[in-house]
């Protein structure tokens, strides 16, 4: 009985989630008794899964299949599924996850259940937890349908890479009845070399505390110092200080990164949604009453002005004796 | 353009989160119920523009119990124009997209926007399942949605950056952040809300798929670490080797 790992491409090669989700796959196959297999979409180093214990990959090689067009990744999902006899599929709750997962559900019926954080407990049934409430909760889950899809929530569980390269096999999927009427034009790409806030594990915001866009040269100093990917909190994006992408929280992008540092943010619980799946918070306040205090790892009780060109050189410094 | 924007009620962003009968259900004493942000900021109001520019009309339909008419109200408020509510309370999102999907089959919409997911259970799975049930092309995660004529243009997010796209009508779109503004409904809309139509209908018979078991709260966080604003490289010191997260 095989585990079916959905793993998709960014520009050509595999989204770092998408080693997460076959890593997480690879445990599955071990909970239930089975191989774990990876569905790549036209990935140039579909082998390098074996490195996170995939046993075999199967690499579409149709550029039309792609997350722009579900219904045709969901075509390829099902054939595979079918061809190596998985009654389970993986899938990271990224872009593609959010795309094809429910779109496969529906359409097999098998249960569904995102944003997942943990492998399955098949004591009582197929059981797995998830995130709810933005974060503030968690929640067990049972799936009940024979035919089971977990889309994991992305960053919850990290890589760690192993050797090795599996076999990949060239997958034909005949896709020429699926006409959806979804052309792409163009791909906008986002703030140069900066990974994308969701992916981001090193994270750099501020808020209203800052007083105004002309004082963000410190916070943008210290993201290329650290090579962190910047944010912000609500009220700057509305008001047009910072950049709409850049604003995290309950209404924003959520984020996972291994620091988050947060500069003159009060820490109001829609901003806290958002943010608390960090490992490690940092808050420079100059309000020692601020609630982002309570939520914090490590504080800083000052005035943003002085603490973070001070905190710039010391990661400067940093920086230059540890490369 | 004929419209459906499927709406869920959840908890007021600031609700306290707590659970009952022994942690298997969530605890709605007290709580201030709203429309899911996602739902009636990006939503409902790109809808209503989209209506209020080339004609149409914008249903709005939510899968709930009677509890649900308050928070449906407050969207005809907005400007939607009817209402309907699938009398059941749903336990989990493929029964939710079963009950919005036999309603919509037979009504030739012709845009089907809910939001990307609801801040209480975060599933982003609704509007993907709808999808596939009415067999209609999908486009999830939408920051902009233009019309030209019969012609969509969205835009995208992805990992890889923004993908603009062109579809075609009948479509299903998830709404993200940036499709529209938040509005305020005013006065003449509460008024009129009243007396717009909220149809209530029976369910249809569905399996669940899923059974939610048991909640929990995370772990009490230990106090924050308080650093001298003076001694910024004992803060780095403490994240290289405490934390070892640089």
């Amino acid at each position: 009985m095989s585990v079916l790992i959905v793993a998709d491409t960014k520009n050509g090669e595999l989204k770092k989630s998408s080693y997460e989700a076959a890593q997480y796959g690879a445990k599955v196959a071990g909970i239930i008794g089975g191989d774990a297999v990876a569905l790549t979409l036209n990935a140039s180093n579909a082998a390098s899964l074996g490195s996170c214990g995939v046993s075999k990959v199967l690499n579409v090689t149709d550029a039309s299949i792609s997350a722009s067009d579900p219904q045709k990744v969901v075509a390829a999902v099902v054939a595979a599924a079918n061809a190596v006899g998985a009654k389970v599929v993986i899938f990271s709750h990224d872009s593609t996850g959010k795309a094809v997962a429910p779109r496969l559900s529906a359409k097999s019926g098998a249960g569904l259940v995102t944003n997942v954080t943990s492998v399955p407990d098949t004591a009582n049934g197929f059981t797995v937890t998830k995130n709810v409430f933005s974060g503030k909760a968690y929640v067990a889950v049972n799936i009940l349908s024979d035919e089971k899809i977990i889309s994991i929530l992305p960053n919850a569980f990290g890589v760690d890479k192993g050797e090795g390269e599996a076999p990949v096999e060239d997958f034909a999927v005949d896709v020429s009845g699926i006409n959806s009427g979804i052309v792409v034009k163009e791909m906008k790409v986002s703030g140069g070399d900066t990974v994308p806030l969701p992916e981001a594990e090193l994270v750099v915001s501020a808020g209203r505390g800052l007083k105004g866009p002309e004082n963000w040269g410190m916070i943008e100093e210290m993201g290329e110092i650290l090579g962190a990917t910047l944010a912000c909190s609500r009220p700057v994006a509305d008001i047009g200080w910072r950049p709409h992408h850049e604003h995290v929280g309950q209404t924003g992008v959520a984020i996972r990164p291994d620091l988050y540092i947060a500069i003159g943010i009060s820490g109001a619980i829609q901003h806290l949604a958002g943010v608390n799946g960090s490992k490690v918070m940092v808050v420079i306040n100059k309000d020692p009453e601020a609630p982002f205090f309570k939520a914090a790892d490590y504080g800083v009780v000052g005035d943003a002005f002085e603490v973070v060109p001070r905190l710039n050189e010391a990661f400067r410094k940093f920086k230059a004796a540890n490369g | 353009m004929k419209i459906l924007v499927p709406i869920s009620k959840v908890p007021d962003t600031t609700a306290k989160v707590s659970f009952t009968d022994g942690d298997s259900k969530f605890n709605e004493d007290g709580i201030q119920w709203i429309v899911n942000p996602y739902d009636e900021w990006y939503a409902l109001v790109r809808a209503l523009e989209i209506t209020e520019k080339d004609g149409g009309t914008v249903t709005v339909i939510n899968v709930g119990p009677a509890t649900a008419d308050a928070v449906i109200r407050k969207a005809l408020a907005l400007g939607a124009h009817e209402a309907v509510r699938v009398d059941t309370d749903p336990t989990e999102s493929y029964v939710v997209a079963k009950q919005i999907a036999e309603y919509a089959k037979d009504k030739n919409f012709d845009l089907i926007l809910p939001g990307k997911e609801t801040i209480d259970y975060n599933g982003s799975e609704v509007g993907g399942m709808i999808a596939e049930f009415l067999g209609l092309p999908f486009l999830s995660l939408i920051s902009k949605l233009d019309v030209n004529g019969d012609t969509l243009t969205l835009e995208r997010s992805t990992e890889a950056g923004t993908e603009v796209v062109e579809a075609k009508l009948p479509l299903v779109v998830s709404a993200s952040k940036g499709m529209a503004e938040q509005r305020i409904p005013n006065m003449r809309g509460i008024m009129a809300a009243r007396s717009k139509p909220l149809t209530v209908i029976p369910p249809v018979d569905v399996e669940a798929k899923t059974a939610y078991v048991k909640y929990g709260l995370p772990p009490e966080k230990a106090s924050v670490r308080l650093v001298d604003p003076e001694n910024m490289d004992e803060l780095v010191n403490l994240l290289h080797t405490e934390a070892k997260v640089i």
